[in-house]
């Protein structure tokens, strides 16, 4: 029986050739990505090409889905990517015309596509001929317009209603026969870390389905960033999409992508600071996982709660004292990073060491609280299970990937940063439940403890003649016009991407987040249904979700 | 034992700070006799109006509600978390519920599908109720003010007593906020409530526009809606 983890046999491989020769005629034309070989097909063959990729070049996941506009198409264009290789990337890209703006879904062939293809048709207005639930996703039913689409106004008057939800006690699944009951958890409540609600239908205490009702916290971000320029407007964005201190990581996201779409060198000491910062950020992001995990299984503002805040503050002094603020760091710029380390060098590395030394004393503290906890053992083991090839088929990423056994970790398997000259390992444990993904989570600030005392110890010794912490960019940054790329960097969370395709001027034409969240968060209704509904909040907490990331 | 009863009398009414000292017990004890209890001395009692009292009361013991929307919560968290620690103001008790809470603390960017929601909650809170709008977002829309989904500031939608600038303001920022709004209540000050631009109405109740038109097979007339007026937000 198959894993999922097994490589997928195809009978191909991944070289541009064996690809060209895989779509054949299919491919109208070549539209080359910088990060991908591109084919242009047909809206109606879309599932036919990308059945053929998944199954014969191995292609299994979705990494994102862009749509947008241009003056005479609409166009979306699918990121495929290979869970045992990221570098092995390929886009077919779909246009269609203004008037009829009608693609086939994609939704058979990869799960992801089912909420990034509801994503796109509600912000950009394209339809997705057979998918099975073409409803808004992230704006509300009412909404007018397509608000990332050339014609929309800003200006026009909006809807929102507050609907009243159905009576409790009627049983509303199809059903009429069951004795169900529909609860809402959300949006405003204690346990959906944020502002989330999740519409569930409950059999007693057995949850029957599950619908996550996201878009409480869209802020716009793709906007915003389409208004900004390269060089500094867009950079103070990415601090708000993951906002649990994981800025550094988000930034990374960004200046990544925009520096290979632009040709930008990084100098080595800079790239050595960064990954010092990006896995500060980590830790302090899975510690708040952990803390509110916790608050989620065992009630109440406890003690591990407490701890994890704790660390997180000497964590965030740390960051202070590097970026010089405490949550939104606005740090990285593209080419480098704003300013060297903090002057005294020596007291800054004294007080990261003190951290660092005092690490090893709080994990096994945290493991006598949390991991070797009965009461904490009985919540999460053999709940909430995500078997791997759901997960891919989901495009989930980062810990709730590496929790159901998928050896992915773009920072070792598309290494950037300074990631791939440092010795450091990727987690991963094969439970497939929640108590694998804590345990990942806690692994993951031992590996990045490893990482930041190796950074230390070379930035320490880097001669003073040579510590260049940013390139030479010019100060109005035009990329060439129509260039796209699309770039992941591994985040707190998974695989957060940036699509950005340049028009000629100093802002992007599009600016696509794909969030690591979003697609983790996809996953909720395959691992809760028919699971006891206190067990959701336990997936839930252990999907580590942030709807600032989320719903961007 | 006196045989005269006018001495026994006159010595009975004396004022003595024997009465005091018996009320007090032997040994003081130093955890139940505080030093307000000595200042009071034998008449334990203060003079002030109600009104007055109350509001210490209300300023001394605020009950806020557990309220996360965005960045700023993470920073709230901490005020309330270890280090901080809100509580030392008597203001460290997140309610889960409205209708247990009296402050609440708006922290993030308000967008058009949480407006009513947010709206939903405020008017579950008890009276008294303050509200306390955290980071530039409640105060504008922040960094976000362009955006085609975010409302203008918590403003727009219930009133608010203190503003906390700030994207995001630190934790001691925040517990500023919370002491000036102590203060202010202690005083007696509150912000008035006023109609806010945008309001839950029924649907049946707008004006017949063209959206309103558009989306009658939609929305039942009786269904609560906010409309968002974008063109006329600051």
């Amino acid at each position: 029986m198959s894993t999922g983890l097994e490589p997928v046999d195809g009978d191909l491989e991944g070289s541009e050739a064996d690809l060209a020769s895989l779509i054949g005629d299919r491919a109208l034309e070549r539209d080359d990505h910088v990060n991908a070989p591109g084919f242009v097909i047909r809206p109606d063959d879309v599932q036919d090409v990308l059945f053929d990729l998944r199954d014969r070049a191995g292609f299994d996941y979705l990494s994102c889905v862009t749509a947008q506009q241009y003056e005479d198409r609409y166009e979306s264009i699918y990121h495929l990517k290979k869970y045992d290789d990221p570098t092995q990337e390929v886009s077919v890209v779909v246009p269609t015309s203004t008037d009829n703006p009608v693609s086939q879904t994609a939704e058979p062939v990869y799960r992801a596509a089912d909420w990034a293809e509801r994503e796109n048709f509600d912000l950009v207005g394209i339809d997705y001929e057979g998918h099975p639930d073409p409803r808004r996703i992230l704006l509300p039913e009412t909404w007018q317009g397509h608000p990332l689409s050339l014609d929309y106004n800003q200006e026009k008057p909006q809807m929102v209603t507050l609907a009243e939800h159905a009576n409790p006690l009627k049983g509303d699944t199809k059903d009429t026969e069951t004795d169900t009951m529909f609860l809402n958890i959300g949006p405003h409540h204690p346990a959906t870390h944020g502002v989330l609600h999740v519409k569930a239908v409950l059999d007693g205490e057995t949850v029957v389905d599950v619908d996550p009702d996201i878009g409480y916290l869209h802020r716009c971000e793709e906007q915003m960033c389409q208004q900004g320029t390269y060089r500094h407007q867009i950079m103070p964005y990415p601090d708000r999409w993951d906002y649990v201190s994981a800025g550094l990581l988000n930034e990374w996201a960004y200046a990544r992508a925009v520096e290979d779409l632009a040709d930008i060198e990084v100098p080595e000491y800079a790239q050595v600071i960064r990954t010092l910062g990006a896995e500060l950020c980590r830790i302090a992001a899975h510690m708040l996982a952990l803390g509110t995990f916790c608050l989620d299984v065992f009630g109440d503002f406890n003690a591990v709660f407490q701890y994890a805040f704790r660390d997180r503050e000497v964590v965030q002094d740390i960051l202070e004292d590097l970026t010089g603020q405490r949550l939104m760091f606005n740090y990285f710029r593209l080419g480098g990073v704003a300013w060297d380390l903090p002057e005294p060098r020596e007291d800054f590395f004294e007080k990261t060491r003190d951290f660092l030394d005092g690490l090893p004393r709080k994990i096994s503290e945290y493991e006598d609280l949390v991991v070797t906890n009965e009461i904490f053992q009985i919540r999460c083991v053999d709940t909430g299970i995500l078997k791997p090839e759901v997960a891919k088929s989901y495009g989930a990423t980062g810990p709730t990937a590496r929790g159901s056994g998928i050896d992915m970790d773009l920072r070792r398997d598309d290494p950037y940063g300074y990631y791939e000259n440092l010795d450091w390992d990727v987690i991963t444990e094969d439970g497939m439940d929640n108590y694998s993904r804590v345990l990942v989570r806690m692994g993951e600030v031992e590996e990045s403890a490893k990482i930041i005392e190796q950074c230390i110890d070379l930035l320490e010794d880097w001669p003073e003649d040579d510590r260049e912490i940013q390139s030479n960019v010019p100060r109005t940054l035009k990329p060439d016009a129509d260039t796209e790329v699309y770039r992941g960097v591994e985040a707190a969370k998974g695989e957060l991407g940036i699509y950005i395709r340049s028009d000629g001027t100093d802002k992007p034409g599009r600016f696509k987040i794909r969030s690591p969240c979003f697609h983790n968060l996809s996953t909720l209704p395959v691992m809760t249904q028919g699971e006891y509904i206190a067990d959701l909040i336990a997936s839930l907490g252990s999907l580590d979700i942030v709807l600032g990331e989320v719903d961007r | 034992m006196s045989n005269e009863p006018t001495q026994q009398i006159y010595d009975s009414t004396a004022p003595s700070t024997e009465d005091r000292d018996a009320r007090m017990g032997q040994g003081v004890d130093a955890r139940m006799n505080s030093k307000l209890r000595e200042a009071f001395g034998a008449s334990p009692f203060i003079l002030t109006k109600f009104d007055q009292f109350m509001n210490w009361v209300r300023g001394s013991s605020m009950f806020m509600l557990q309220f996360g929307i965005a960045c700023c919560s993470i920073e709230m968290i901490h005020s309330y978390a270890i280090k901080h620690d809100m509580d030392r103001f008597g203001a460290g008790v997140p309610r889960a519920s409205p209708r247990q809470a009296d402050v609440i603390i708006v922290p993030g960017t308000i967008v058009s599908k949480f407006g009513p929601r947010m709206k939903r909650v405020y008017d579950q809170m008890p009276e008294p109720k303050f509200v306390v709008g955290m980071g530039s977002c409640t105060i504008s829309g922040g960094p976000f003010q362009e955006g085609y989904n975010v409302v203008k500031g918590a403003e727009e939608i219930i009133p608010v007593d203190i503003h906390v600038p700030g994207c995001p303001p630190r934790p001691e920022a925040l517990i500023y906020g919370v002491a000036k709004l102590q203060e202010r209540i202690a005083n007696g000050e509150s912000s008035p409530v006023v109609v806010k631009p945008y309001e839950l109405e029924q649907f049946g109740d707008l004006p017949q526009d063209e959206l309103v038109q558009k989306l009658a097979d939609q929305i039942d007339e009786d269904d609560l809606v906010m409309r968002y007026n974008w063109s006329d937000s600051p």
